[in-house]
């Protein structure tokens, strides 16, 4: 479903040096805005899967398609945010603690169902995944504790039932 | 049987049936050229400057059809290549440019002479490689030679390391190319053929919109059996001039920014669109808002990036030119259009977009038209880019196909030498008039000298001014006439023929031009003919930036009087 117009791509791309490159010049000197890219590899040999979301309404996102196929190593494309998918992300939060303060952390993360994965006296990093909603909600939680780092995948996403390739 | 990579290159090239490569030697390719002369089928032309190498290739493969290629050393050479590449992508053109780079263990040590001319030319090539092992090379031309020459034409570049030019490998050349993610739809989808022949048979003020893509399909008899069986007017882009006869009743020539007037009323009036391999460039609708407000819009192009992307389209069909109009014509019903045909005629004689005025002065219009009389328009034109090529577009009657090599996309100056010189290397027997301006002209001067090494026998026609002449038009009209920048000198361009042993000559009155013209055409070899244009004479019809085809300003109506009457704005 389109969140804040964002529409969520998945595409198929030939796995050779600059594959990503190419995605990444074209969608910058055609003005594309990309909120973020995952890019890994699939189940099949020689084909990474990349996860594009985009930031447009749908007839910029419909040419942000049809160019990204243009790219020779781009062996399939589709835009699946109006179709029934799973999303998700990870994120690492490292979120400063007191002794008084690590308790309500804790809880915190326990509701999110996320898991401390490193603990150190004055910190300790949350291991979170999930759609885009409870990932930012978990991190607005935690923001009033202060937040030293934070890294986050970007999106990956697969249609439910039939595979989405 | 093991080869190097050099000789895995030029067998490669033996096989893509390369006949001519436009290049310039250095130091990474000299196993290339080492290699070279054991393969006499192969015929190398050097330039004097990288960027002649890629235009030659480009003119070239507009004029045959064929594949272009070109090969520079790395560092300079390659960068040298870029201005050539980005025009011929940009105008779909079908070009292979092979780079060397430095050996392999050099790569990404800013090396002598060593460049990214891969992530250089991302943006401006259809697909680029870096060959990092002679296993390769075979591989690699095959796919680029296929990926140049099909779909949607365009540049692939070839890097190749000097120590792959030299290591041994297995030569196979495969005989099928493998790109999963490389599909080209030929034929058009039936459903939506039926949808145009609908929105067909019931326009009333339909027009065709033609453009390079019909030439490149080769689908000039299509269209012609296209636009009579329905009565369907013909309006062609800057690239589609030559698609469809001007001298046919249909025709109303270019439209655009300077197209004739009749054209861009005929569209701004129409009630159908039917755009055939163009691509709805600014140049050609203007102000994209105010573009065909009443039109319903059919759009038939090879690719489907193109279709929606700058104008709204009612029935997309994406497929070959030819393959489309061929069905199209066999379901379209037999029309006329006879009120919107009188019309459209009534306009082109209200509007004279190419009426040359009389009088003294040697008019750059009346050069053109002089040629195309003189020549009979059987010759290939071949146009640097500002007022001449707009002048060279307007006041020739095309009447053959594909006779107008020009840069449009991205509008190169010093395009027109070296690309009349691969225009005429690839059609020998061909008339090859080349249209310069005095400024665009010393860009690729040089090109003189391969002119002559190769006895080409092209015809040089420039159109001299003095002034950068299509800046200084825009500062007349918009800048209130201040000239910044666009006094432009020059040589002495007879002695520089001369230098370069090009026979030349000068013309400065009207009465010299025909036999200046003929003359050229006689002699046996390469003419230069300096043309002392009228120094601020305006390209018209022109629609000024912002407006809509609707807005023409027309030349001023200097009749044999003269009355000072100041360019008038028709407003439709």
């Amino acid at each position: 479903m389109t969140i804040n117009g964002k529409h969520t791509l998945v595409a198929l791309v030939a796995d050779r040096p600059g594959v990503l490159n190419r995605v990444a010049s074209l969608f910058r000197r055609r003005g594309f805005n990309i909120d973020s890219i995952a890019v890994g590899h699939t189940e099949q040999k020689e084909i990474s899967r990349m996860t594009i979301v985009v930031n447009g309404n749908a007839a910029m996102v419909e040419q942000a398609r049809k160019q990204l196929d243009k790219i020779i190593d781009v062996i399939k494309i589709s835009d699946i945010t109006d179709e029934s998918m799973i999303e998700r992300e990870l994120a690492l939060i490292k979120v400063k603690t007191t002794p008084e303060t690590r308790g309500e952390v804790i809880q915190i993360v326990d509701i999110f169902r996320a898991n401390i994965v490193d603990v150190a006296p004055e910190s300790l990093i949350v291991e979170a995944t999930g759609d885009e909603d409870k990932i930012n909600s978990l991190f607005k939680l935690l923001q009033s504790f202060g937040i030293k780092e934070m890294a986050r995948t970007g999106r990956v996403a697969m249609t439910r039932g039939t595979p989405s390739a | 049987m093991n080869l190097t990579g050099a000789q895995i290159v030029c067998e490669s090239l033996v096989k893509e049936g390369v006949e001519v490569i436009f290049g310039f030697p250095g130091g990474v390719v000299l196993p290339f050229y080492d290699t070279l002369p054991h393969y006499p089928q192969l015929r190398h032309v050097l330039v004097r400057h990288e960027q002649g190498a890629a235009h030659a290739a480009d003119g070239y493969a507009r004029a045959t059809g064929r594949v272009g290629v070109c090969l520079a050393t790395s560092g300079p050479g390659a960068t040298n290549l870029v201005t050539g590449i980005a025009n011929a992508q940009l105008d779909s053109s079908p070009m292979v440019a092979i780079t060397g780079q430095v050996a392999r263990p050099f790569i990404g040590k800013d090396a002598f002479q060593e460049i990214d001319i891969t992530g250089i030319t991302l943006p401006i090539t259809k697909h680029n490689y870096v060959v990092l092992s002679a296993a390769e090379l075979a591989r690699v031309f095959k796919e680029a030679f296929y990926i140049a020459s099909t779909g949607r034409l365009g540049t692939v570049l070839i890097d190749i390391p000097r120590d792959v030019f030299t290591e041994e490998a297995e030569f196979h050349y495969p005989a099928k190319v493998t790109l999963p993610g490389y599909k080209t739809v030929l034929r058009g989808h039936p459903a939506q053929i039926r949808k145009a022949v609908q929105l067909m048979d019931k326009a009333h003020r339909p027009v065709i919109i033609s453009g390079r893509g019909v030439t490149i399909s080769g689908a000039y008899d299509e269209l012609k059996e296209l636009a009579e069986k329905a009565q369907i007017p013909v309006a062609t882009t800057l690239l589609g001039i030559s698609s469809f006869p001007e001298n046919h009743m249909l025709s109303l020539g270019m439209l655009g920014m300077h197209g004739m007037a009749c054209a861009n009323m005929a569209i701004d009036k129409a009630d159908l669109i039917i755009a055939v391999g163009m691509r709805f460039d600014d140049r050609a609708t203007a102000s994209v808002s105010g573009f065909a407000p009443n039109a319903s819009v059919i759009h038939i192009d090879i690719d489907p990036a193109e279709i929606g992307k700058n104008v709204r389209v009612d029935v997309p069909i994406v497929g070959d030119v030819k393959n489309v109009v061929r069905e199209l014509n066999k379901q379209v019903t037999s029309r006329t259009h006879v009120d919107w045909i009188r019309q459209l005629d009534i306009w082109r004689q209200e509007h004279p977009s190419t009426d040359i005025r009389g009088g003294e002065e040697l008019l750059p219009q009346y050069v053109i038209r002089s040629i195309c009389e003189v020549t009979n328009s059987n010759a290939i034109i071949v146009t640097g880019v500002g007022q001449h090529q707009m002048w060279a577009a307007q006041h020739f009657c095309y009447k053959k196909p594909n006779s107008l090599i020009s840069s449009g996309g991205l509008g190169t100056m010093g395009f027109e030498l070296p690309a009349a010189l691969g225009a005429k290397i690839g059609c020998p027997e061909e008339t090859v008039w080349c249209i310069a301006g005095d400024g665009g002209f010393q860009m690729t001067i040089q090109e003189l000298a391969t002119v002559v090494q190769e006895r080409a026998a092209v015809k040089i026609a420039i159109m001299n001014n003095g002034y950068l002449g299509m800046v200084r038009q825009w500062q007349e009209l918009f800048y209130g006439r201040r000239y910044v920048a666009t006094p432009l000198s020059g040589p002495d361009f007879l002695k520089i023929a001369e230098a370069y042993g090009v026979s030349a000559m000068r013309v400065k009155t009207r009465g010299e031009v025909a036999p200046a013209i003929q003359k050229a055409m006689e002699h046996d070899g390469p003419f230069l003919i300096d043309f002392m244009i009228e120094p601020e004479e305006n390209v018209y019809p022109m629609v000024p930036p912002g407006a809509t085809l609707a807005d023409i300003i027309e030349a001023p109506r200097k009749e044999t009087v003269a009355s000072g009457i100041s360019p008038t704005v028709s407003n439709l």
